[in-house]
């Protein structure tokens, strides 16, 4: 049997849905039985290449982003949306009731605990944010949302051994958790 | 400014990315910029992580806290969660329960546990048993699986352990709610107990096994590992009050490059008395400095594993201690003071934590029912623990109506900003001197940066406003092509 091949990133997430992926535990070997990783913090393959499933936590929170979610979606057949970031813009989507300008000047240019006459970041090198964190949804086309914060193994387990098998993925209660 | 920070003319070099670093946990990215003699000018690890957490839990009730900050990080949330708990039982006037504080600690050492063996087995490990420029495509977990199943397996097991000891302590194996102002909401059961003393002996066994692998990398390489990416820092870390390692609690203790103590014991609720922070415009973590050296070049320092296992007077369990002695006196020092050594020091860190867990398992006060305490009520909370990767600080002020109206966080992985910055410049002035640039050669660069652990999560490389143009280099090693991207921030590939 062909090996599905399998990319994951983290775009504005905290690695907790990777995390929740390794527990998973002893049943890493006999996924990798099943699946080859693409592009994924597991690997050194810097660039997506052409996948079946793509798996993204985090949302969308600056250009950057914006660029790989983009060619997740153009390389892989299936796109998952996976945890609470990802799916609804998660915890830091709360700073998007605040203005982005603000909060950098409080942390690089007032905040009490710097030295003095430190400025906010500008180089070249560094992210243009974005104003408000979003959804991956709200840039690409979704083909599944995974909710939890972090969705849990048994979730997510459950869910990549259906796609792999060819059944259409289902989570009873039980496995459909969004704490 | 430190040498290869900045380039007197950057226009005439020619750039190279390594982006996303790989696994670390995290994005970030390093730019080198060579001449052309493939010489490098200028070699800085950018984080590009902006997050703004401080900002917006301003106006949270406190007790939210714990609970939400911990999202910061889902490989080490107990951090969080148990430094932002130490500073709101600050807040309440607590003193904790004995139960209460060895349920903490047992999370803690769980913690401890899991991260250095996903850390060491799944990310960094490969680069150490395959080779720093060993195939791509092999250099990762899952070419480990293919060669040796077994230490995988017990590097798997090792992390499933930890993880099991916070869902029982937490509720969760990620983001859970153990810790509460004041002390715990679960102490643990009975059959829990038994159940996590069943498998601690192989535990402590797996641990010893992992010092051993990488003694053995060092004494094949002794070398290549006592020089690699090595740099000379001050260091700083937590210590009990009788000198011993504590990830927990304690008083921060300083030494100067030379090994003089700088302080001793000082006291976590005023850390703003010994730490300032720094901003350069390449990135957006800061860059700590101890205050009394003065300045950000002067004072910058080394916080981790292989600072707390060299600085602390000794290990509080036996086969950890002995591990130590037997580290530091190592080939005369050599992996004491070594980049590489980090990988040692965290190995006896998790067999240290190991121990502690089993200590733990056998004192009673685990399944007590005493979990809770409150005193009276303040405004001011500085938790300080020692993370995984080294010391995290969290400082809150509250007001009258249980609302946070400050947050300051310094989290491990900024202490060591310079201190990586250090590590891949003395890497690229030993190994990229006048050598074409390979993928091989490049993740050396990265191999340094793994040292560290670092936790850079939720950071993501850029887009400026200026025009740029970069070199993508092939997982083989061979220049892909380029790219370009102009000022709208569109990437061309012609």
């Amino acid at each position: 049997m062909k090996k599905l091949r399998v990319a994951t990133t983290s775009l504005a997430g905290c690695f907790g849905c990777h995390m929740s992926l390794l527990d998973i535990d002893e049943r890493l070997f006999e996924l990798l039985e099943l699946v080859e990783f693409d592009r994924s913090p597991f690997t050194d393959k810097k660039e997506c290449g052409p996948c079946d499933i793509g798996i993204i936590e985090g949302g969308v929170c600056n250009a950057e982003n914006v660029q790989v979610l983009q060619a997740f979606r153009a390389r892989c057949r299936i796109l998952v949306a996976i945890g609470a970031c990802a799916v609804n813009g998660g915890l830091p989507a709360q700073r998007n009731h605040l203005d982005l300008r603000d909060i950098l000047e409080t942390v690089y240019a007032t905040e009490a605990s710097l030295t003095a006459g430190t400025r906010i970041p500008d180089d070249p090198e560094l992210p243009l944010p974005l104003k408000q964190v979003r959804p991956l949804h709200e840039v690409v086309k979704i083909d599944y949302f995974l909710p939890g914060c972090p969705p849990g193994a048994d979730a997510i387990w459950q869910f990549l051994t259906d796609l792999v098998a060819g059944r259409e993925p289902r989570l009873d209660a039980k496995l459909l958790r969004y704490d | 400014m430190t040498d290869l920070e900045t380039a007197a003319h950057p226009e005439r070099l020619r750039r190279v990315a390594i982006e996303p670093l790989s696994r670390v946990e995290g994005h970030g990215k390093v730019t080198l910029l060579l001449d052309e003699e493939n010489r490098v000018q200028q070699a800085r690890l950018h984080i590009v992580e902006f997050r703004g957490f401080e900002k917006f839990i301003e106006g949270r009730p406190f007790w939210e806290v714990p609970v939400m900050v911990q999202r910061l990080c889902g490989i080490c949330p107990v951090s969080h969660h148990l430094a932002a708990a130490k500073a709101m039982d600050q807040i309440v006037g607590a003193t904790l329960t004995p139960t209460a504080e060895k349920i903490r600690r047992l999370m803690h050492y769980g913690q401890i546990l899991q991260s250095h063996a996903l850390h060491f087995f799944h990310l960094a490990s490969p680069d150490l048993l395959f080779g720093f420029d060993a195939d791509a495509a092999q250099r990762n977990i899952v070419g480990l699986v293919a060669r040796d199943p077994a230490i995988v397996r017990k590097g798997v097991l090792l992390r499933k352990f930890g993880q099991e000891i916070i869902r029982m302590t937490a509720g969760k194996r990620v983001h859970g709610t153990g810790a509460i102002p004041g002390g715990v909401n679960k102490a643990l059961a009975a059959e829990e107990r038994a159940s996590l003393l069943k498998d601690i002996y192989d535990m402590i066994a797996w641990s010893r096994e992992a010092i051993q692998l990488v003694r053995q990398l060092f004494e094949r390489n002794l070398v290549q590992y006592r020089d690699f990416g090595r740099f000379d820092a001050h260091v700083l870390s937590l210590v009990r009050a009788d000198g011993a390692l504590d990830f927990y609690d304690g008083g921060l203790r300083a030494r100067r490059v030379d090994g003089t103590t700088l302080f001793d014991h000082f006291d976590t609720d005023h850390y703003w008395e010994a730490i300032v922070e720094d901003v350069k415009p390449w990135s957006y973590m800061k860059f700590p400095f101890l205050r009394m050296l003065g300045s950000a070049d002067a004072g910058w320092y080394r916080v981790g594993p292989l600072t707390r296992v060299t600085q602390c007077d000794f290990i509080p369990t036996p086969f950890a201690e002995r591990e130590r002695q037997d580290f530091l006196a190592f080939a005369e020092g050599a992996a004491a003071h070594a980049t590489l050594g980090f990988h040692w020091a965290r190995m006896i860190e998790m067999l240290h934590a190991a121990e502690a867990i089993k200590e733990l398992l056998h004192d009673d006060d685990l399944v007590g029912r005493d979990l809770v305490t409150t005193g009276s009520r303040r405004e001011r909370g500085v938790g300080v623990i020692e993370a995984p990767r080294g010391t995290l600080i969290h400082h809150y002020r509250v007001d009258e109506n249980d609302q946070v109206i400050r947050a300051n966080l310094i989290v491990s992985t900024t202490h060591n900003n310079q201190a990586m910055n250090e590590a891949i410049r003395a890497v690229a002035r030993r190994y990229f001197d006048g050598r074409e640039v390979t993928e091989g050669l490049l993740n050396h660069i990265e191999v340094a940066i793994r040292c560290f652990d670092p936790c850079l999560s939720c950071a993501t490389h850029a887009l400026g406003r200026m025009p740029l143009e970069i070199e993508i280099i092939g997982a083989g090693g061979t220049a892909l092509g380029r790219a370009t991207r102009d000022s709208n921030g569109r990437f061309a590939h012609p």
